[in-house]
């Protein structure tokens, strides 16, 4: 019988990029990048060493942290990063619907698109920072700078997922509700809003948190709120005021973090 | 009165899906449109309220010419056909009572029904409608909480309610069980002879075709190549439009042509019994 005879036939799943020279040049190539990498960057181990006792009486300069002495601006920065947080979030949302609605290839015609996309993208290219930068420079110190470099970021963000979202959506709901004899806006709003409302809800609020530790950043840079406050209590080395402050944001993220995640839950 | 002449349509990519269509339904028939996959049975129905433009021909419904139409009377052309879909494409948020209120969109303003604020005489309608196919408990309930055979329902309901002249339906038993294929087929049938409505029903099963159609149209490639009675679907015709099978097992036999009497379909029946009847089934 020729039963047992046959040896078992082996399989081993195709490497991911077919030629062997080819795979052994990459992994060594990049194997050998890292080595150089590694060895230009230059640590002066006798200067850590010297360094230590300093960072930690740094460090110990944040203890015991000081919420007292300068509350007053700190409760003024934390309300002003919040209107900022709250206003620039509706603001950016808002404009962005359109934006994102335009951006979606799936139901906006060509030159629409491409203006949308383009709005999209030159938003979504700079990081806040740089923004805030530019925005301080172009209205002043002070919270609006804030809130226009905000509302600019959301913009980006917003738009473009609702875009996705939009171009995931399924079509034939859509279709069905256009062969109704539905106007265009009608088709959008009973045919496209439900299918991408909880998820941009959803990303409404993980915006709106976002948009807090953002205000924090853009503050330093002169766009107000508590980063300001911040920025402030460390010029003049009042390490404590500025723990208090960063324990404060710290609060609120994780508030804000907890919060917006439960009603992202909810709506789903 | 659906007239088509000469119906063309030839996709972007060059396909050739309709190559000269030329068809007519009078009030109140209903057609069954059978076909292999990609014989272009979709597109027909997709031409007839030009959610698929076509290349070429001539659409009439009511001697009012569909093909050309600018956009706000297509609109108003479309409010004239219901269309029911495979997969029922309710949209899956929205209640039930929208899903079929939606079928109004053509009648009223944006604001309106922005607002949800539609005319009483629709809700009236939306809901003696679904009392009709025993669902009006369910209003307020989500599309999507639905079984398959009460979503079909709801879409029924939702091309119903336009008043429509002509019922488009494209595959409506495709991911549905045999009962209830059978059933919303049953229930199509019934409606349409209740309102004297004309319907046009893509459909895969033959015999199903057969048993609820009054004409059957062949679709091979783009052509028509049989037009005729239900009980006229030799295995020689069906071999033309599908190809060489066995067929002995497809084709309803004279003597199972009657269904059993208590699932005959009885065409002026009053709403309750109906409702009753189909109230248990999920």
């Amino acid at each position: 019988m020729s039963i047992a005879l046959e040896p078992p036939r082996t399989w081993k799943k195709p490497p991911l990029i077919k030629r062997a020279w080819l795979r052994w040049i990459l992994g060594l190539g990049a194997a050998l990048y890292l080595a150089l990498a590694f060895g230009t960057i230059d640590v002066n181990w006798h200067r850590v060493w010297e360094g230590l006792p300093r960072g930690a009486q740094f460090i110990k300069a944040f203890f015991p942290p000081d919420f007292i002495s300068r509350w007053d601006e700190i409760a003024e920065g934390i309300a002003e990063s919040l209107w900022m947080t709250v206003v620039s979030t509706v603001v950016g949302i808002a404009i962005s619907i359109p934006v994102g609605i335009g951006a979606a290839r799936n139901i906006a015609p060509a030159p629409v698109y491409y203006f949308c996309r383009g709005i999209l993208s030159v938003s979504r290219s700079f990081q806040e920072v740089i923004l805030a930068i530019f925005f301080v420079k172009l209205f002043g110190f002070g919270p609006f700078a804030g809130f226009v470099t905000l509302s600019f970021a959301t913009i980006g963000f917003y738009g473009k997922l609702l875009a996705e979202d939009i171009e995931d959506m399924d079509a034939n709901q859509a279709e069905a509700v256009r062969a109704t004899g539905a106007s265009w806006l009608q088709w959008i709003n009973f045919g496209v809003q439900p299918q991408v409302m909880p998820r941009m809800i959803g990303l409404g609020l993980y915006r709106l948190d976002i948009n807090f530790r953002e205000s924090a950043v853009v503050g330093i840079v002169g766009g107000g709120g508590i980063g300001a406050t911040l920025n402030t209590a460390f010029d003049r080395y009042e390490f404590d005021s500025a723990a208090a402050i960063v324990l404060i944001i710290i609060a609120i993220v994780m508030l804000v973090e907890y919060s917006s995640g439960f009603l992202r839950r909810w709506v789903q | 009165m659906l007239r088509i002449k000469g119906l063309i349509k030839r996709y972007r990519t060059g396909d050739l899906a309709l190559k000269g269509i030329d068809l007519e339904v009078p009030d109140g028939q209903v057609m069954a449109l059978i076909g292999p996959s990609g014989a272009g049975k979709s597109t027909v129905i997709r031409c007839i309220n030009r959610l698929v433009e076509p290349t070429a021909g001539s659409i009439a419904l009511n001697d009012i010419e569909i093909v050309g139409l600018g956009s706000s009377q297509l609109r108003q052309a479309r409010r004239r056909m219901g269309m029911i879909f495979q997969e029922y494409a309710l949209v899956e948020r929205l209640t039930v009572m929208e899903n079929v209120l939606s079928g109004r969109l053509g009648y009223v303003g944006f604001w309106q029904s922005w607002l949800r604020k539609f005319p009483q005489s629709d809700i009236d309608e939306a809901f003696r409608l679904l009392a009709r196919v025993g669902l009006d408990h369910m209003a307020s309930k989500r599309a999507d909480e639905l079984s398959g055979g009460q979503r079909q329902r709801v879409g029924i309901c939702r091309a119903l309610i336009q008043n429509p002249e002509l019922l488009l339906v494209d595959e409506p038993t495709a991911s549905l069980d045999p009962k209830t294929s059978r059933q919303i087929m049953r229930l199509i049938k019934e409606l349409c002879a209740e309102r004297k409505l004309s319907a046009i029903i893509n459909i895969h099963d033959v015999m199903l075709a057969q048993m609820f159609a009054e004409r059957i149209v062949g679709l091979k490639q783009g052509e028509i190549v049989y037009d005729g009675p239900p009980d006229k679907l030799t295995p020689e015709v069906l071999t033309s439009i599908y190809g060489e099978e066995d067929w002995s097992a497809t084709i309803r036999k004279a003597d199972e042509a009657d269904e059993p009497a208590a699932d005959n379909v009885v065409p002026f029946e009053p709403p309750l019994p109906s409702r009753d009847r189909l109230a248990g089934l999920t």
